[in-house]
């Protein structure tokens, strides 16, 4: 199963040539829906529109090269490693689920691509294909189960579904699907196999071709909206937040209600982050 | 001022839900983002804004001192403590406050309930609970408590 390109064993039944016709379909989807939530949510127009106020607010300019610095760490700690998390497990349960699904992406891509009708020459990409689906199953049926609000604030049963629920159930479902695909086609195929593939491809053509009612299109606005944060940060405009209280500044020390953190400590402690309140 | 919570914002972690003494921050059922179910029974005790890690959760002023247009931004700190307010008026005067966070180091505000004697009978016929009876059972008789009643708090529950 780790060892095996399923897909040109599966070159048998079906075309290298449809597979690939199949693969490109569902990057046009993406691309298509992803255009589509765009212009019917008017969510670019929504973007610009605070970008355009995040600038009148701007107390300063910020520069070409400090926006490039910008755009830099946006991908290195927003996208990378999705900074923006502060529940731990809720991080990481994502980075498994995001790592995985490209991992899982991009070995379905080698694989379809490269060689289908060749069993012999899969390389490393048939382990990396079942390592990613397998990231993701963790990642994802953590979330689903434990972490997801409805159930682990709201005490919701874990089997409750709702239309939010699309991109993650359809993701969970591809992968799985996939795995028992190779598995089922991995001891000997057969009529379970055929199942499982049926199966697998609906699960797949859901997540893709879900995109406008689904999240799958936040890959691509988060980090914008991650970058433009930063930006509203850099030029001062805060988006309309107050600006971050120094209690070593005379001023900010002498500011209402201020008297009463004169003798407090510099470093107050986590307060409300401290425990999770799980008291309901 | 009860509280609001932009949605583009939230990213629907939940701990205003948790947190919410009043338990009106609810998960939209469709987009799983929160929102204020009830601002009429809100405390204004600002916990969810407090607790919110994206800042998606501010308050929405009375009409009689920020009428419509106005804005009521909040920003907390909780390393230092401090929970800043931007109040924007509609005719674009603006006040800033800056206030102390007042929450007390973990396992420091616990009332020790469990440590005080059962209520009386006397306390029971109280005139100060005389709106009461559905919930202290008066009807049926004695005097209720968890331990009459087997019953046992969860844990992470300080009585």
């Amino acid at each position: 199963m780790f060892t095996t390109n399923h897909f040109a064993e599966l070159s048998a039944t079906i075309s290298p040539s449809v597979m690939q016709a199949y693969v490109i379909l569902m990057v046009l989807l993406v691309a298509g829906g992803t255009l589509f939530d765009v212009i019917h949510k008017q969510s670019a127009k929504y973007f610009f529109r605070k970008g355009k106020k995040s600038e009148q607010n701007a107390v300063r300019n910020v520069s070409g090269g400090e926006k490039v610095s910008l755009a830099v760490k946006t991908t290195v700690s927003d996208v990378l490693t999705s900074s923006e998390f502060c529940n731990p497990k809720r991080r990481v349960a994502h980075l498994l689920g995001m790592y995985g699904f490209v991992i899982y992406l991009i070995a379905t891509i080698v694989m379809v691509f490269a060689d289908p009708a060749s069993a012999d020459s899969p390389g490393i990409w048939p382990f990396l294909w079942a390592v990613g689906a397998l990231m993701v199953c963790v990642g994802g049926y953590w979330f689903w189960f434990f972490i997801r609000v409805d159930v682990s604030s709201e005490g919701q049963s874990p089997f409750r579904v709702i239309r939010a629920d699309l991109f993650i159930l359809s993701l969970l479902a591809s992968v799985t699907f996939g795995l028992i695909w190779a598995f089922t086609q991995s001891s000997g195929g057969g009529v379970w196999s055929m199942i499982f593939l049926g199966l697998y491809l609906i699960a797949t053509t859901v997540l893709f071709a879900g995109v406008p009612w689904s999240k799958f299109s936040h890959m691509f606005f988060k980090p914008a909206a991650a970058y433009q944060k930063k930006v509203a940060v850099a030029n001062g405009a805060l988006d309309n937040l107050p600006r971050v209280a120094d209690r070593t500044d005379p001023e900010d020390r002498d500011r209402h209600s201020m008297e009463l953190l004169k003798d407090a400590p510099l470093n107050m402690g986590l307060g409300i982050k401290r425990e999770q309140p799980r008291h309901y | 001022m009860p509280t609001f919570v932009y949605m583009t914002s939230c990213d629907g972690c939940g701990h205003c839900v948790d947190i919410c003494p009043s338990d009106i921050m609810h998960i939209d059922p469709t987009y799983r983002r929160a929102y204020n179910i009830e601002p009429d029974m809100c405390w204004e005790c600002y916990s969810c804004v407090k607790a919110c890690p994206q800042n998606a959760i501010d308050a929405r002023g009375y009409a009689d001192f920020a009428p419509l247009g106005h804005s009521v931004r909040v920003r907390r700190d909780e390393e230092k403590g401090t929970i800043s307010w931007r109040v924007k008026f509609r005719n674009g005067t603006e006040k800033n406050f800056l206030s102390p966070i007042t929450t007390k180091p973990w396992g420091t505000g616990y009332p020790e309930l469990k440590d005080e004697p059962a209520p009386s009978n006397e306390m029971r016929d109280s005139q100060h609970l005389y709106s009461e009876p559905k919930y202290i059972r008066m009807d049926d008789g004695d005097v209720h408590t968890l331990e009459s009643n087997k019953l046992k708090m969860k844990l992470g529950v300080y009585y």
